[in-house]
């Protein structure tokens, strides 16, 4: 009698998947992998975007078989993967303005029907993503964002959030939780850091626009990272993918935490992990072992006024109570029934 | 064939001769009739495969373009004014990254104040961004120079702006003359990339470029241009050989042979010009006429050798540079380096204020007998404008300008302009 | 070349009466040009728009100054705008009204120019009659044909049909040719309104 064995997936892989049928394995452990971001690049160590962006990418390119072409903000990942005259990059790949990848990644998408039309293809077999870090698609990128969503233009676009404008020295973004230390919300005065009641949720407002596909996930979860890129890619139209990555020079935090905080704010509620399909939550990864927001902030210097003596336990109260909502919001401990859906 | 037809009209049929790939615009005025006139020829299936996407501003127009273009799609766009400035970031990358982008600009003036009406502010403002910039005489000219902009654009992969004036071309009635496909499809092959995104053929495009690279890649792109100065005359000939007229090229003097005074104008305002000149011909002036056709790249030696024996200069601009006088003007002036002869500058029509043959006749009238100061505003209402000065001589809280002005000129409505 | 200014309100179709003109004329083999004095979209604002006819290209490009011919569609202008500005001392007036011209409070003005000339036509009525809307500006294009001579009915009627096309275009063109012989009864019997009905008159 033979009966299935359960592994379960651990967040390093010293397994390297080997127990898991092929096609259920990391993109990444596979020789055929397209390393599309080839090592060389110039991220700093512990890079959560580069993690991220590695993961993500080969997993589309899996997805589409290797059919795929790349729009990218400025940021980051553009700099870091692009030092001329290198290019990390091994799909094709383009670079326009901070602001714009997601018109971009619309133009290349609209070309490429033609382009199937002419070959007398119903639609073409090469797809597009389009990503960029969160000041690019939260901030200026927002408009561009919401018409390529409106319009339902056929692209996935990833953003790799990690929560401010780090490639210019770490100034603030809306994606910049409250409390946190950036440049241009500086730990002083009654309150410090980045003030509470502002900043947007994309991923929400990307499930407003009714898009096929939202998803968020996290570097702490590579292996739910790729499945959603590659449910994503098994989709048409407008998808939005939404990842956490830290960035240890802009959260002053070891380079060898990076995993860890990203695993940390999924498990304090800080960071929903789910997946949504035209504007209603399908599913939601639920909170294997609860911990309280101080366990999160602790190792990030960006939120170290926030203890010492006498620190401040007020403003940690009010982050708590965000991730309690967020939890009872999205359901996110598993028993309860979520508003967001 | 022979139509009576909006200048719009014209321009959407001509660029849906030139088989774009992909149609991407946002409305201003006075564009709004040429995309909507490509929008039904796509909706309708006249022009297939064809796809319009209707983007959210201008700055996401020119920026679906510049991806479309990557991919190796043939696109255009259109925009004017406020919509151009919006885009100017994107505007910069196009010809950065050389992509072949074909771009009208139906002329309007730039706010503050808001204004609707033609001048050539909004061009002018990109003089320096790397596009190469054709300005249309008439509405046959502008449907002319979109077929020899596709053309120049990809031979050169630098994108191409055609401006002609909002208002007084795009929304006038003329008969022009449509070419037919055969016609345009011998002219205008199908578009060939110099760089594309192609999984067959992974390439990275945008990259970063330091110090030790990025004057090198700039240089490049002024060599370009100045190896269309060569290119835009030799298109204009082929151009003429398949559809029987002239259109384009680097400049069109108009008698100027003997000329002792010239006049040098860009676009529609040519047409009133050149009957002006023949008027004070047939009195007796030796007076010419250089239209410039194509504005960047600047046409020097062209420039100079229309104008180099003349005794005196008129440049007639729809533009200005604040502070300084004409924008046209000073590279009229780089032309003739070196040659003495007397040079006027006359601003006119800004805001789309009309431009009479009586006032032209006026000032040239003037320039002839050196009478004119260098730099003149045509027809302005000194009346009002040192009202306005001695009103905020007089008060701090003097309050809006353009308010007070118009309220200054009593019922707007009632003017025949 | 002829010169022509249409002066209306915004909604009444200054404009493609103006557009309407100049196919007429390419219709006829001539060259044309039609532009309108460009504004915002506005109902009910003043509009002017203007059309050049000549044998030769049209080049110049400045609003119609001296006009020889006038089309008022909308007769609240006349005291409000200066419409007759520029007018050609032998230019002809054709003004949208059922008054007659001497009720319009226009002697001293007329008076200055060709007075025979100057007629009014009830096009508003027409078009009421033949469309059930009160668009006069294809009505006026009829009777411009018969008062000037300067294009045929025949060229207006193609011009109708090209920009309206199927039924509406057949009840304009019938609406046009009644004012076109209207206009020439009018004109003929030296009657100073034309097209409006008895009881119209007040």
């Amino acid at each position: 009698m033979t009966q299935p064995i359960k592994f379960y997936q651990t967040g390093t892989f010293t397994v390297g998947n080997r127990l898991l049928p092929p096609e259920q394995r990391s993109v990444q452990s596979s020789i055929a992998r397209d390393n599309s971001l080839n090592s060389g690049h110039r991220a700093c160590q512990g890079c959560g975007e580069a993690l991220g962006a590695r993961y993500a990418v080969d997993a589309a390119m899996r997805a589409t078989h290797g059919r795929l072409i790349a729009a990218n903000a400025t940021g980051c990942l553009e700099v870091f993967s692009t030092p001329y005259p290198e290019s990390s990059w091994q799909l094709p790949w383009l670079h326009s303005l901070f602001g714009n990848a997601a018109a971009v990644g619309s133009g290349i998408a609209a070309a490429l029907r033609v382009k199937a039309h002419k070959a007398g293809q119903e639609q073409s077999d090469i797809r597009v993503i389009a990503q960029g870090g969160d000041g690019g698609t939260t901030d200026i990128g927002f408009g561009c964002l919401s018409g390529m969503f409106e319009r339902n233009d056929d692209v996935l676009y990833i953003c790799y959030d990690n929560e401010g404008y780090m490639n210019t020295g770490v100034q603030r973004s809306s994606a910049t939780p409250p409390a946190a230390r950036t440049a241009t919300t500086m730990p002083m005065g009654p309150e410090p850091g980045a003030e509470f009641g502002k900043g947007k949720n994309v991923p929400l407002i990307a499930m407003a626009h009714e898009i096929p596909y939202v998803a968020t996930a996290t570097v702490a979860d590579l292996r739910d990272l790729e499945a959603k890129v590659e449910k994503a890619m098994s989709l048409h139209g407008s998808r939005y993918l939404h990842v956490f990555v830290p960035c240890p020079l802009g959260w002053g935090s070891a380079s060898c935490d990076t995993i860890k905080l990203a695993r940390l704010a999924r498990e304090t509620g800080l960071f929903p992990v789910f997946e949504a399909e035209n504007g209603q939550v399908t599913d939601v990864t639920t909170i294997r072992r609860r911990v309280p927001v101080e366990e999160y902030l602790r190792p990030q210097k960006r939120f170290a006024h926030l203890f010492g003596d006498p620190g401040r336990p007020d403003l940690i109260a009010r982050i708590q109570a965000g991730a309690d909502r967020n939890i009872e919001r999205f359901g996110l401990l598993g028993s309860q029934t979520s508003e967001a859906s | 064939m022979k139509k009576q037809i909006e200048g719009s009209r014209a321009v959407a049929e001509s660029v849906a001769l030139c088989r774009p790939d992909v149609i991407c615009a946002y409305p201003i005025s006075p564009q709004t009739h040429i995309v909507e006139g490509l929008g039904e020829l796509v909706k309708s299936g006249e022009l297939s495969p064809c796809e319009f996407l209707n983007v959210e501003s201008e700055f996401a127009a020119m920026s679906v373009a510049i991806g479309s273009s990557a991919t190796g799609g043939r696109t255009y766009t259109a925009t004017a004014s406020q919509g151009l400035l919006f885009m100017v970031e994107a505007v910069y990358n196009a010809s950065g990254l050389g992509l072949p982008i074909v771009m009208t600009v139906a002329n309007r003036a730039i706010g503050a104040p808001i204004n609707i009406w033609n001048d050539h502010s909004d061009s002018m403002s990109q003089r320096d961004c790397g596009w190469i910039q054709l300005f249309a005489e008439s509405n046959q000219e502008a449907l002319d120079l979109h077929i020899q902009a596709f053309r120049l654009a990809e031979e050169m992969s630098m994108p191409v702006m055609v401006c002609m004036d909002g208002f007084i071309l795009t929304h006038a009635y003329e008969q022009v003359d449509m070419p037919d496909q055969a016609q345009v499809d011998a002219f205008l092959p199908p578009y060939e990339p110099r760089q594309v995104l192609d999984p067959d053929d992974p390439v990275s495009i945008g990259a970063m470029v330091g110090p030790e690279a990025f004057m090198e890649v700039r240089y490049l792109a002024h060599a370009k241009q100045l190896m269309a100065l060569a290119r835009i005359p030799e298109i204009a000939a082929e151009f003429e050989q398949i559809f029987g007229r002239n259109a384009g090229g680097l400049v069109r003097p108009h008698r100027v042979e003997d000329a002792e005074t010239i006049v040098v104008a860009l676009g529609s305002v040519i047409g009133t010009l050149q009957e002006v000149v023949d008027t004070m011909r047939d009195q007796g002036e030796k007076i010419g006429l250089l239209s410039i056709r194509a504005f960047r790249p600047f046409p020097l030696a062209e420039v100079r050798a229309a104008l180099g024996g003349a005794k005196r200069v008129v440049v007639l601009e729809k533009s200005f540079s604040v502070g300084l006088g004409g924008v046209v003007s000073t590279d009229v002036r780089l032309a003739l380096s070196g040659i003495q002869l007397h040079g006027y500058t006359v601003v006119a029509g800004l805001g789309g204020r009309a431009i009479t043959q009586d006032s032209l006749l006026r000032v040239l009238g003037e320039a002839i007998e050196d009478k004119l100061e260098a730099l003149t505003f045509l027809d302005l209402d000194w009346d009002i404008v040192n009202r306005h000065l001695a009103r905020e001589a007089e008060t701090r809280r003097s309050g809006p300008i353009a308010e007070n002005l118009l309220r200054d000129l009593g019922v707007v409505g009632a003017k025949v302009y | 070349m002829l010169q022509v200014r249409i002066h209306g309100r915004g909604g009444q179709g200054v404009v493609t009466a103006a557009e309407m003109l100049s196919i007429a004329a390419f219709e006829e083999g001539r060259h044309a040009q039609a532009f309108p004095s460009f504004g915002s979209e506005r109902t009910g604002a003043p509009v002017v728009a203007f059309c050049r006819i000549d044998d030769q290209p049209i080049q110049i490009r400045e609003p119609i100054l001296a006009p020889d011919v006038l089309i008022i569609q909308d007769a609240t202008l006349l005291h409000q705008v200066d419409v007759f500005q520029g007018l050609k001392l032998d230019g002809y007036v054709l003004i949208n009204s059922r008054h007659p011209f001497d009720e319009l409070g226009l002697e001293d003005i007329a008076e200055r120019f060709c007075r025979e000339r100057f007629i009014t036509l009830s096009a508003t009525e027409i078009a009421l009659r033949h469309l059930g809307r009160p668009l006069p500006n294809a009505v006026l294009l009829g009777g411009f044909a018969a008062l000037t001579g300067l294009v045929g009915l025949d060229g207006v009627a193609h011009a109708i049909e090209h920009k309206f096309g199927g039924e509406i275009a057949r009840r304009n063109i019938a609406a046009a040719t009644e004012a076109y012989e209207a206009v020439a009864d009018a004109t003929r019997s030296g009657a100073s309104v034309a097209g409006a009905s008895q009881e119209a008159t007040e």
